[in-house]
């Protein structure tokens, strides 16, 4: 059972969240230039690393807000959370 | 008590409290403070089952849960099917049998443990109330809880008034809480460890949050491997010295011990004061001086550098065959045979959450490597300390190594692991897949050591090349009923989710469908009525009178804010800015992938305010969905959105003489069709209370959906039906709700689509809007595969013989070949008997469906091939012309 | 006991060259390079694997075969596999303890019934067996199970795919690699790619390992759980993502459960392996992980049904639990072919249900990297369906899929 730091309800238990899979996808601003391949790398293609990367919660059964998360998909420790639209922090800051 | 009990000392029994129990059929007794194993060691009773695969006779090894030897069931006053004897806390009254390492399920759950789910926050859990856990439960600050799984603290010690006194100083600290016969069964991220308390009167599996966790889980004897070495009679030293000591038992009367480094030596002190003769000390490792003296000095013959070659008796121990340093050989008798080969760590807790290992030379044994996560502490013995330096000594050389036990569960020997070496087999992982070595209820502590140091031996690689498998939670074995809780059953397994009509549906006698988490009235029989005949009466009341249903389980979101209809645009494939207030819209939502992912009726009640419906299994998701935008891409739309699926009952009165009882209501507002068109809705009061009335329609007849707050959703229902009396008003359930909708040509999201449908499939391109706005769907519509002519389309299907019911899901071929496979162009989604139209019908999607209205298909099926013709997808009222009543 | 070959697989040293370098000697790997030699007489391949053979996914996984899928291509390929299966233990001279016990589908509500019947008739017209059961059947079919109405969410019926059940997940890692490495194929252990060497265009033309280099015409990456983390050293991005997937066993008990029942709808799957103890799979965790182990309330939350659905259970105890690296893919099929990187080959993207599609799924990337494209079986399953939209979305018949 992970234990989330939502931003602005504090730590609670993976259960009252939802996952959103990779950060920081931005929708394209204009989807109608792209061509199938280029939409398809939007829709479907993601990062997967083995290591620490940005991911989306959102806190279903409290706040019900999206926020972003640093974790480690190798041992799960989470080194930072912050409010989407917000920047990835630098490594080393909470 | 037994022939075994000493007449005094066991600090753990209590000799003024016996208890009786029966094993095998035979009746003992035994004492409070006893494990089934004490109790029974204390009896006489050694050999306490067969082995699983052999069948050999095989008794107590251990005092702990790394026991590999002895398994019974316990039927009274619990059933266990199959536990250690030495896991069982014996209490009056108890019924055991051996079991060969299997046990037997019986037919049904009466006498599972129950347990109940609780959860506890703490600064500091510690695992194990030995001597280290005890230190660092004293040590720690905050709110701490210790657990053992003993039903003692104080660990494997001996006990002492230090020890008394710790505990006690630890029982008046506040903060402080102390549970035995509570095994932390596995720890995971973040200081989360479960915990399995067997406590009275019924059990708790607690989910702990821990700041800090301090794993003192001590260390495990490791025996050694040797001819017939699994003889009952065999057991770990260190635990024929707890006998003694805690529980005043004697596992033998003369015995042999044999010794790997000074622990052994200790115990061989320990079981000599506690009155066991000692026929000779085997000490096969490096000699301790002082120990070895002390046991001579007291007339114990020690025998430095022998070791045990073999036993002899039938079934248990009699006689020890040993050899020498120069291969001579001797023959000791006994009846307990000893056995100290060195200690391993208890790291399966660490390993659990990816813990590494090192091997330590000098103690030859793994201990625990690395760091771990900040929030885990590992202490005492688990950590090696303590722990005497030993030279290795894993087995006793010899020509046969074919009943040299390894695993006593898997009645795996020496020689199977070198037959998997022999095989080629490298890696511990392997050999254990090969021998089952380790699979075990004792999940291999006393065995994986071993076997590691057997294959490294077998590659020519060093003790510590390779570590034993890997160690997994639970701890021990944790009953599936303790898992599942008490959430069970018809109303606790998920939550069940009724309107607040519900109670005059069961009074009515209605059978209900589990529509996700809602129940809802399938159909309102009446008096000798089956679904058929219900059904028949209900859809025909609805299209030639008025029928009514509850239709409160339907998602509704409420948005609300300036940008609400610039938010709707980018959701729906149709546009929703241009709805009128005071009108009403269809829409169909899209997924980014612009397949159909949910419709429903938009209601506009302001410039911007507006209320969506969804499907009755789709409210979350179009919530979420909604939500998920607006926070993370469109973060200055002023768009709020707010569920009010329970803040509203629905009833909907469809049937030509809807209108005749909405005016027999009393509405605040006029109701007449010029005054009242079809999708628009009006807020007021019907019958007194405060509604909002939207003219939708499900069934293609006149309708009216009476919304109101759902506190009068039930007497509301009731004066519709009162009023509606006089009209021959008819609750009809979901099953004939959706065959008035079929005949319409009205698709359901999720039986008619199934994710991969787009509308244009669906021949609703007409919805779609043309402009150049983006909505969500809006680039996945234009994809190659996508816009192909010959997708799945949506048609209708009129049986040849009008009375052959098409079941839902066949599927539809061009030639009925009856040569299999053949070639599908569709599958049907929908299909019933129409009363209106007095013969069958069906919805499918077909291949290029569109294209083929008028040609003939079928569905071959195992009662027979059904022909069909196919057809537009609306069958009854294809003009719409009903609708205005 | 099983009788055990002589010899298992050699352990090579990997030779400078090979025409054809496997990465990953788990199921899906060993039997492409099997079948390699077998099929088309490729046995200059080298199968490279970071760990021991079978340890990843192939060592952990629930073991249930069959191939009751929904669309063409589906059943094309796991029926295919199911075929090979029924014929496996002959064709590898290997005891695999290969069990055709039946393979039940539970339905508690009319939605999935509608969709169980949709799948049993493409079934029956793709000539794979399948047949409906009422609830009452069901309890016939498999006695402990409790059909009672009295329950959340009653058994109301399931289907049936009889020729599908269990195989011993090892046995079948290692008769392939056994068999492969006699025809000439060297398997490689504790040997981590870390790159790739790179020719002209662009070209994949090795690996580049742990134990050194090692050049290759072809590289196939067969990796389940790694599948991102190989292609992106190639610069290939996937619609992957690496999921927790865990499952549990009891302690041993005598023969109760007869066949293997899955149920979507009460999340539970289980079948009772030859040893004795209850083989239980739990549904993907939520995050992305490569630790190889999840959350413990994916696991409790259908013990509740468990329990419910077999009463006799509430007495098993659950022994040892354990996680596995899922790659989940957006359509619940998987990715075989060409990657448009001259030189690379991919199978990928099997998520929860790659056990039974072991050998089928060796057998059609070995005849693609033979053929230098995608084969018949493999085309419906290349990477540009993300592209057009050709998605074989089977979600409703993977399920929690196993």
């Amino acid at each position: 059972m992970l234990r989330i730091p939502c931003p602005w309800c504090g730590p609670r238990e993976e259960i009252e969240f939802r996952y959103g899979g990779q950060a920081h996808l931005a929708y394209p601003d204009n989807p109608g230039s792209l061509s199938d391949a280029e939409w398809a790398d939007f829709l479907f293609m993601r990062d997967n690393p083995k290591g620490v990367w940005a991911e989306r919660w959102m806190h279903n059964a409290g706040c019900r807000r999206w926020f972003n998360v640093v974790r480690s998909t190798v041992d799960h420790r989470i080194s930072a959370s912050y409010p989407m639209g917000a920047a990835r922090p630098p490594e080393g800051d909470a | 008590m037994g022939s075994r009990r000493m007449e005094a000392g066991g600090s753990g029994v209590d000799r003024e409290a016996p208890l009786h129990f029966t094993f095998d059929g035979v009746a003992y007794i035994g004492l409070a403070g006893d494990t089934l194993a004490s109790a029974l060691l204390g009896n006489g009773v050694d050999v306490v089952c067969a082995s699983p695969i052999l069948g050999r006779p095989r008794g107590v090894v251990s005092a702990g849960v790394e026991e590999a030897g002895a398994f019974v069931e316990v039927s009274e006053p619990w059933l266990d099917p199959i536990v250690p004897a030495t896991a069982v806390e014996l209490v009056d009254g108890m019924v055991a049998v051996g079991r060969p390492g299997v046990g037997v399920l019986p037919d049904d759950a009466a006498g599972a443990s129950a347990a109940d789910h609780r959860h506890l926050h703490v600064e500091t859990l510690v695992v194990g109330g030995g001597i280290s856990g005890l230190r660092a439960a004293r040590e720690a600050t905050g709110r701490v809880l210790l657990v053992d799984e003993r039903h003692w603290l104080g660990g494997t010690s001996p006990a002492s008034t230090a020890i008394d006194a710790q505990i006690a100083e630890l029982m008046g600290r506040e903060d402080t809480t102390l549970m035995t016969r509570a095994t932390a069964a596995g720890i995971y991220d973040d200081g989360y460890v479960l915990v399995y308390e067997r406590s009275e009167p019924i059990a708790r599996l607690w989910h702990v949050r821990a700041a800090r966790v301090v794993l003192a889980t001590g260390a495990h004897e490791r025996p050694i491997a040797f001819a017939d070495n699994d003889r009952p009679g065999v057991m770990l030293a260190s635990a024929a010295r707890i006998y003694a000591e805690r529980f005043g038992v004697l596992p033998g009367e003369r015995a042999v011990v044999f010794s790997n480094g000074p622990s052994g030596l200790e115990s061989a002190l320990a079981l000599h004061e506690a009155g066991v003769v000692i026929a000779a000390v085997l000490d096969v490792g490096p000699p301790s001086r002082s120990r070895v003296d002390r046991l001579r000095a007291a007339g114990v013959d020690v025998r430095t550098g022998w070791a045990a070659s073999g036993t002899i008796g039938d079934p248990r121990l009699e006689a020890v065959h040993a050899v020498g340093p120069g291969g001579e050989t001797e023959m000791f008798e006994a009846d307990l045979l000893a056995v100290a080969g060195g200690w391993n760590p208890a790291v399966q807790l660490w390993r659990g959450i990816n813990g590494g290992l090192r091997y330590d030379e000098a103690t030859a044994c793994f201990l625990p490597e690395g760091a771990g996560p900040p929030w885990l502490e590992i202490t005492g013995a688990a950590t090696g300390e303590g722990i005497d330096p030993v030279e290795p000594y894993w087995y006793t050389p010899a020509e046969d190594l074919s009943h040299h036990y390894v695993d006593l569960q898997r009645d795996s020997t020496v020689a199977d692991v070198l037959a998997a070496t022999g095989r080629r087999l490298r890696s511990t992982e392997h050999v254990k897949r090969e021998t089952y070595i380790g699979t075990a209820i004792d999940q291999g502590r006393t065995s994986g050591v071993l076997t590691a140091a057997i294959v490294n031996g077998a590659l020519g690689a060093g003790p510590g090349a390779q570590g034993p498998t890997n160690a997994r939670p639970p701890y021990t074995p944790v009953p599936y009923s303790v898992l599942a809780g008490l959430d069970r059953g018809p109303r606790l397994l998920d939550p069940v989710r009724t309107t607040p009509i519900h109670s005059w549906h069961v009074a009515r006698g209605a059978p209900f469908e589990n529509v996700g988490q809602w129940k809802r009235p399938w159909y309102f029989p009446a008096a000798g009525e089956d679904l058929n005949a219900a059904v028949h009466r209900e859809c025909l009341a609805v299209r030639t009178g008025v029928g009514i249903m509850d239709a409160s389980t339907l998602g509704k979101i409420a948005i609300v804010g300036p940008d609400a209809s610039v938010f709707l645009d980018r959701l729906y494939a149709n546009r929703m800015s241009t709805l009128a207030v005071g009108s009403i819209r269809y829409g169909l939502m899209l997924g980014l992938d612009g397949m159909v992912f949910d419709d429903g009726v938009v209601m506009r009640l302001a410039d911007d305010r507006f209320l969506v419906t969804t499907t009755t299994g789709g409210a979350a998701r179009v919530l979420d969905h909604m939500e998920e935008w607006l926070q993370t891409e469109w973060t200055d739309l002023r768009a709020y959105c707010t569920s009010v699926t329970e803040q509203w009952s629905t009833i909907a009165m469809n049937g030509p003489r809807a209108r005749d009882v909405l005016t027999a209501l009393g509405t605040s507002f006029p109701v007449d069709a010029t005054s009242f068109p079809f999708m628009t809705w009006r807020g007021g009061e019907v019958a007194g209370t405060p509604v909002r009335v939207a003219r939708v329609s499900f069934s293609g007849e006149l309708a009216y959906e009476i919304n109101v707050p759902g506190w009068y959703g039930l007497s509301m229902w009731e004066a519709v039906m009162a009023a509606g009396a006089a009209h021959g008003i008819t609750p009809y359930g979901t099953e004939s709700m959706h065959v008035l909708r079929a005949e319409k040509g009205f698709v359901i999201v999720g039986q008619d689509t199934d994710g991969t449908v787009t509308p244009r499939d669906l021949g609703m391109s007409w919805i779609v809007r043309k402009d150049d706005s983006d909505f969500i769907g809006k680039r996945s519509l234009q994809r190659s595969y996508i816009v192909r002519p010959d997708r799945k389309q949506l048609v209708g299907l009129l049986p040849v013989e009008p009375d052959q019911l098409l079941p839902e899901g066949a599927q539809l071929v061009e030639h009925d070949t009856g040569v299999i496979p053949m070639s599908m162009v569709g599958h049907v989604t929908s299909s019933y008997t129409s009363p209106i139209l007095g013969r069958t019908f069906a919805l499918a999607m077909v291949d290029a469906g569109r294209a083929r209205h008028g040609q003939t298909l079928y569905a071959p099926l195992p009662g027979g091939t059904i022909a069909v013709e196919v057809t537009a997808p609306v069958f009854y009222d294809p003009e719409g012309a009903r609708r205005d009543g | 006991m099983t009788e055990a070959p002589d010899r298992y697989w050699r352990a090579a040293e990997p030779k400078a060259a090979y025409d054809v370098v496997i990465v990953g000697a788990g199921g899906h790997g060993l039997a492409t390079a099997y079948y390699l030699a077998k099929n088309h007489g490729i046995t200059d391949v080298c199968v490279v694997e970071k760990g021991w053979l079978g340890g990843g996914n192939m060592a952990r996984n629930t073991t249930v075969i069959r191939s009751n899928y929904l669309w063409d291509e589906s059943a094309a390929i796991y029926e295919h596999s199911l075929k090979l299966w029924e014929g496996l233990e002959e064709a590898l001279e290997f005891d695999m303890q290969f069990s055709q016990r039946g393979v039940l589908h539970l339905v508690h509500d009319l939605g999935s019934r509608r969709s169980s019947m949709r799948l049993v008739n493409a079934n029956l017209l793709n000539g794979i067996d399948a047949e409906w059961l009422d609830a009452q059947q069901v309890k016939e079919f498999c006695p402990i199970m409790n059909v009672s109405p009295d329950v959340r969410y009653p058994v109301i019926g399931g289907t049936l795919q009889r020729r599908g059940g269990i195989a011993r997940h090892d046995k079948v890692a290692w008769a392939f690699a056994t068999r492969a490495s006699e025809l000439g194929v060297d398997i490689v252990e504790h040997a981590e790619v870390t790159g790739f060497a790179r020719g002209p265009e662009g070209a994949v033309t090795g690996v580049e390992t742990s134990r050194g280099t090692i050049r290759a015409n072809k590289v196939a990456l067969v990796a389940a759980g790694h599948s991102s983390v190989l292609a992106s050293m190639a610069g290939l991005r996937l619609p992957i993502q690496s999921r927790p997937l865990q499952a549990l066993v009891s302690a041993l008990y005598q023969p109760v459960l007869n066949c293997v029942v899955m149920s979507n709808a009460v999340h539970v799957y289980v079948s009772q392996a030859d040893k004795g103890e209850l083989v239980m799979g739990a549904g993907i965790d939520a995050y992305n992980s490569y630790a190889q182990r999840g959350s413990f309330h994916v696991i409790e939350h259908q013990m509740a049904a468990a329990v419910e659905l077999f009463p006799m259970f509430a007495h098993a105890r659950m022994l040892r639990s354990w996680g596995g690296i899922v790659d989940v893919s957006p359509d619940a099929s998987p990715i075989i072919g060409p990657t448009g990187i001259p030189g690379l080959f991919i199978n990928c993207g099997w998520g929860t249900g790659g056990f039974k599609a072991t050998p089928a799924s060796g057998w059609a990337l070995a005849e693609t990297i033979a053929m230098g494209e995608a084969s018949a079986l493999a085309r419906p399953y290349a990477l540009e369906r993300f592209s057009t939209g050709a998605l074989i979305d089977e979600h409703g018949a993977a399920g929690v899929a196993h």
